[in-house]
């Protein structure tokens, strides 16, 4: 025990570490103009950001004092400081039990927390909210993202435009190799994979143009992926979707297989005035049936 | 015709992919090329010149001993290493250029590549490799043994394992490798999406070495638990020994995983079956999960071993015995069973839910519990004890910083709804380097250190094995602090171009510079190994005693290098730290007084055989023609595997008898010398 009140009182002369912890927080505001998980714009992302500090002060506790006493010990018990020797010492049951436990309780907090921060933010969780959510379904291509909004029949190429203070609904498939649906200063991401739908719910608290991409690489135009999801009023969102409905193009079964699903690289945003009511699931389907051909296509260029 | 003769290399599109990019992509390939071919000439010339062939063969590819095969590992670890780094600058460099406008100096399915290949180079042909060679240098000195179990069974292991890294780096010049990443998720690794020979040169290099690190794991499990010493029982066995036992364990049970993955992947590729393609049912989720039953315990077969180099490390420096050494033992065997039941934590995005996510984030944090214990009983053998800090002291002073923010990070992703946010972030991919080289790479540096003298007879440079260090701890933190703050800002990871706008550019320069002052770490690395080299027999290097470091273990007791046969006599074991404990009591190797006369007998030793060598050439060739479809040359050459393996099973002259005069004659030799020495 006394040996642990002299840790305790040998660690106040840590200066420089004072400085190295103070610097910390430094790095994370120089992220925070981002348009990462550091800068959050909703409720989702906001819980994630405050359970990652949160973890990371709770493990800093047995981190900050294990850097510590390695420079400590070494530098005291170095060969030529003469300082106190016990060569037969290795073993002391007392110790060795403050050890196990001291990271048992940082493991016992922890994981109460995470039982209960991921039933919170468990991605398939409907969020609670007096305004009705809109839905989308997105779907992963070969290089780029489609968004269809089913309430308005309407259709997009790398851009998705959001309601502020709405819950969003997500229904995510693909129609190529794996990828990822992330945007994360609204909150975390899902895979899309063909045959299969993952849901997510996300809300934007703030108006702003905020980054979202593919996370998971899918191949050469992997890095083109990216699109902005421009969150407005509701007003506004519903003006566009009006001015996206009179658009001349129509998203149908044949537009979907012969146009967008065969591969292109840093495609330029694009609109549908029409989607076909059940594309979504008709593609989802497409890879659960017997008969349906391999999309065969060469990754070269 | 010519097809059905030479495959699909009868296709020069496929053989030669380069050639149809641009100009400055074949200038990098030829330049690699150039360098290969240079160093070939360099190293084929130099055999001839000193008329060594003879000698490599009688000596080296034929060889049995362990300590040899242990040697062999090394050096072409040491090679892959370079080309892995040669990689990671070439990633470092082209991400730090490709903003905005400009798109770097790759193509992007030269950057596949080239991320792909640096990640399996790193993993199976240079982190396990270096693995075995300490397997095999120590745990047969660290038991009292004359050698593994299985002797031939060994050089098989350690000939396949070359066939793999060889067919990785034939992948440069002929055809293209693997650009789906270093786990090859499908489906974007069927051949719907990768219709390339990559992915099969990726499958058929990752399935032969494999093959050879499970018959290493089956040899180590035996050889530790049926060749200990008189009185090594398993609660005296020195830790690295523990580790390795466990290593051994989790690797005989997880690379059947792998071997199994692959071969349906395999499958899919080469006979048209649908166990993950895209369509027929396939599920390319079921990959995922059985890559990542391997992937997750791989990570701890590399680990564990590093822990127990620290372990060593620490106790000989510090001059005391370890610190807690039965908790030790046991926080390893815990590590080793929890290390089966996180793998989920690697797809918690994939859509499971918050329950499974929860139970197998919470798992994930139980191992750090188990591996906090062992940094404390580290830390508590410095503790009052009489430290010299050589440069294996300062790796695992590096060792400490570093591995202990990387656990930290490891914990956050741990926690799914941090997860959702990092996963395939760059904060991921700086979170795995501070684990494997704060954790391994530094652990495998200072056993290298460690027990080189052991192994070559002269110790390395002191001087520039720190400078070494210092350019390692600072680069990796000038490199990786940039990564961590990058996944914070969105970054991520394997993207071969980015927006100016997303202000990435100045941390990806910044952790550029951390690769070169990584790479300077390296060259003092060659640097000490070339010095060290040439003084070797000077009095500061050459280790007389075979205990340059006052050490405390079996391996210590015998002459280094060692002769063949390991120990004249058996050792015989009185407590943990068996060694020192001798030394103490001023005993000898069998913990009899020193005046009592060492009794010698005959020794049984295996008979060196070409085998494993042959077998290692026949299944380069096999694993060649079948990625290139050559079927007849497939058939010959898994007839003639199949052949040669049962023509070795009738050779009945398969070992002999050291005479125990022979074996007193090179004992009294070597008495001589250390006399003529003064010692």
């Amino acid at each position: 025990m006394r040996l642990i009140i002299a840790f305790i009182a040998r660690f106040r002369l840590s200066r420089t570490l004072q400085k190295i912890l103070f610097l910390l927080p430094l790095f994370f505001l120089a992220a925070c103009r981002s348009g990462g998980a550091t800068a959050p714009r909703g409720a989702i992302a906001a819980s994630e950001l405050d359970l990652i500090k949160f973890a990371v002060e709770l493990m800093l506790i047995v981190v900050v004092p294990v850097i510590f006493m390695a420079l400590w010990f070494g530098w005291r018990y170095r060969e030529k400081n003469n300082a106190k020797y016990t060569p037969d010492w290795t073993h002391s049951t007392r110790l060795e039990i403050v050890w196990w436990s001291v990271p048992c309780i940082i493991i016992l907090i922890l994981g109460t927390v995470t039982w209960k921060t991921t039933h919170k933010l468990d991605p398939y969780q409907p969020l609670d909210s007096e305004v009705k959510p809109v839905n989308v379904e997105v779907i992963s291509l070969d290089w780029k993202w489609l968004f269809i909004y089913p309430e308005y029949h309407i259709a997009t190429i790398n851009y998705l435009r959001l309601p502020e203070k709405t819950p969003i609904n997500f229904k995510i498939t693909a129609a190529a190799p794996m990828n990822s649906f992330i945007i994360p200063q609204l909150g975390g991401q899902i895979y899309a994979m063909t045959g299969m739908t993952t849901q997510l719910h996300l809300i934007a608290d703030t108006p702003g143009v905020y980054t979202g991409f593919g996370a998971n690489y899918s191949g050469v135009g992997f890095a083109g992926m990216r699109f902005d999801t421009e969150v407005t009023s509701d007003a506004q969102f519903k003006e566009w979707v009006k001015t996206i409905q009179v658009k001349p193009e129509k998203l149908t079964t044949t537009v979907f297989w012969n146009d967008l699903v065969p591969p292109s690289e840093n495609n330029p945003v694009r609109y549908f005035g029409k989607a076909d009511e059940g594309l979504f699931d008709s593609i989802v389907m497409h890879y659960m049936m017997p008969d349906s051909p391999a999309l065969v296509h060469s990754t070269q260029p | 015709m010519l097809e059905t003769i030479i495959g699909k290399l009868s296709n020069p599109q496929e053989v030669f992919p380069y050639m149809y990019e641009p100009l400055s992509q074949q200038l990098i390939i030829f330049s690699m090329l150039g360098f290969i071919v240079l160093a070939g000439i360099a190293v084929v010339g130099g055999i001839t010149y000193f008329k060594k062939w003879a000698y490599l063969w009688r000596e080296w590819i034929v060889t049995v001993d362990h300590k040899r095969i242990g040697a062999m590992y090394l050096i072409v670890a040491f090679v892959m290493l370079f080309r892995g780094f040669v990689d990671a600058v070439m990633m470092r460099t082209q991400q730090a250029l490709s903003s905005g406008d400009s798109y770097g100096y790759l193509v992007p399915q030269h950057f596949d590549q080239v991320f792909t290949a640096h990640g399996v180079i790193m993993i199976f042909f240079v982190a396990m490799p270096l693995m075995f060679a300490f397997f095999n240098w120590v745990v047969p000195l660290q038991i009292g043994a004359r050698d593994v179990a299985f002797p031939v069974l060994n050089s098989l292991s350690f000939w396949l394992f070359v066939a793999g890294a060889l067919l990785a780096n034939v992948s440069l010049l002929i055809g293209d490798f693997s650009h789906a990443g270093w786990l090859a998720y499908p489906p974007f690794s069927e051949i719907a999406y990768s219709p390339t020979v990559g992915t099969d040169y990726y499958i058929w290099a990752v399935q032969i070495s494999g093959i050879g690190s499970l018959m290493s794991g089956i040899n180590f499990f035996v050889t530790i638990l049926k060749m200990r010493c008189p009185g090594m029982t398993l609660m005296r066995m020195p830790i690295f020994t523990w580790t390795a036992l466990c290593s051994s364990i989790l690797i005989m049970i997880i690379f059947p995983v792998l071997t199994v993955a692959l071969a349906l992947l395999g499958f899919d590729r080469y006979m048209d079956m649908h166990f993950f393609t895209t369509n027929f049912g396939g599920d390319q989720m079921m990959y995922v999960n059985l890559v990542w039953i391997w992937g997750h315990p791989e990570v701890y077969v590399l680990v564990l071993p590093a822990f127990g180099i620290y372990s060593e490390v620490v106790a000989t420096f510090s001059r005391k015995p370890l610190f807690g050494y039965a908790t030790m033992v046991w926080a390893t065997a815990v590590i080793t069973i929890l290390s089966f039941l996180v793998w989920a934590h690697h797809f918690f995005t994939m859509g499971a839910g918050a329950d499974v996510n929860a139970v197998f984030g919470i798992l994930t944090m139980i191992i750090s519990i188990p591996t906090g214990v062992k940094i404390f009983n580290w830390l508590f053998t410095m503790y009052r004890g009489r430290i010299t800090f050589t440069s294996p002291m300062y790796w695992l002073m590096g060792f400490f910083i570093t591995f202990t923010i990387g656990g930290m990070t490891g914990v956050m992703l741990a926690v799914p709804g941090i997860d959702f946010q990092a996963h395939n972030s760059t904060f991921l991919v700086a979170h795995f380097h501070n684990t494997i080289i704060g954790g391994v790479v530094f652990g495998y540096f200072a056993g290298i250190t460690y027990w080189f003298p052991k192994i070559f007879g002269f110790k390395l440079n002191e001087r520039l094995g720190k400078c070494a260090f210092w350019c390692w701890l600072v680069g990796f933190f000038v490199a990786f602090v940039p990564v961590y703050i990058l996944g914070g800002m969105g970054m991520t990871r394997r993207l071969y171009h980015y927006d100016a706008s997303t202000g990435y550019q100045p941390y990806l320069i910044v952790a550029g510079i951390g690769a070169a002052i990584i790479a300077l770490g390296v060259v003092f690395q060659v640097l000490q190994i070339i010095i060290s080299i040439k003084n070797k027999n000077k009095k500061e290097y050459r280790d007389l005693t075979g205990d340059p470091w006052d050490g405390r273990t079996l391996e210590w007791a015998i002459a280094s290098p060692p002769p063949f046969y390991n120990f004249a006599v058996d050792p015989v074991v009185k407590g943990i730290d068996a060694f020192w404990e001798q030394k103490e009591k001023g005993f000898n190797i069998q913990s009899n007084p020193k005046s009592e006369k060492l009794h010698y007998q005959d020794i049984h030793m295996p008979r060196n055989t070409a085998v494993g060598f042959v077998v290692g050439i026949l299944a380069f060739i096999f694993s060649f023609a079948m990625i290139w479809h050559i079927w007849w040359l497939g058939i010959i050459s898994l007839v003639a595997t199949i052949g040669t393996l049962v023509i070795r099973s009738f050779n009945y002259d398969t070992d002999y008898y050291l005479k125990a005069d022979e074996v007193e004659r090179i004992e009294m030799q070597h008495q001589q010398e250390l006399a003529r020495a003064g010692l």
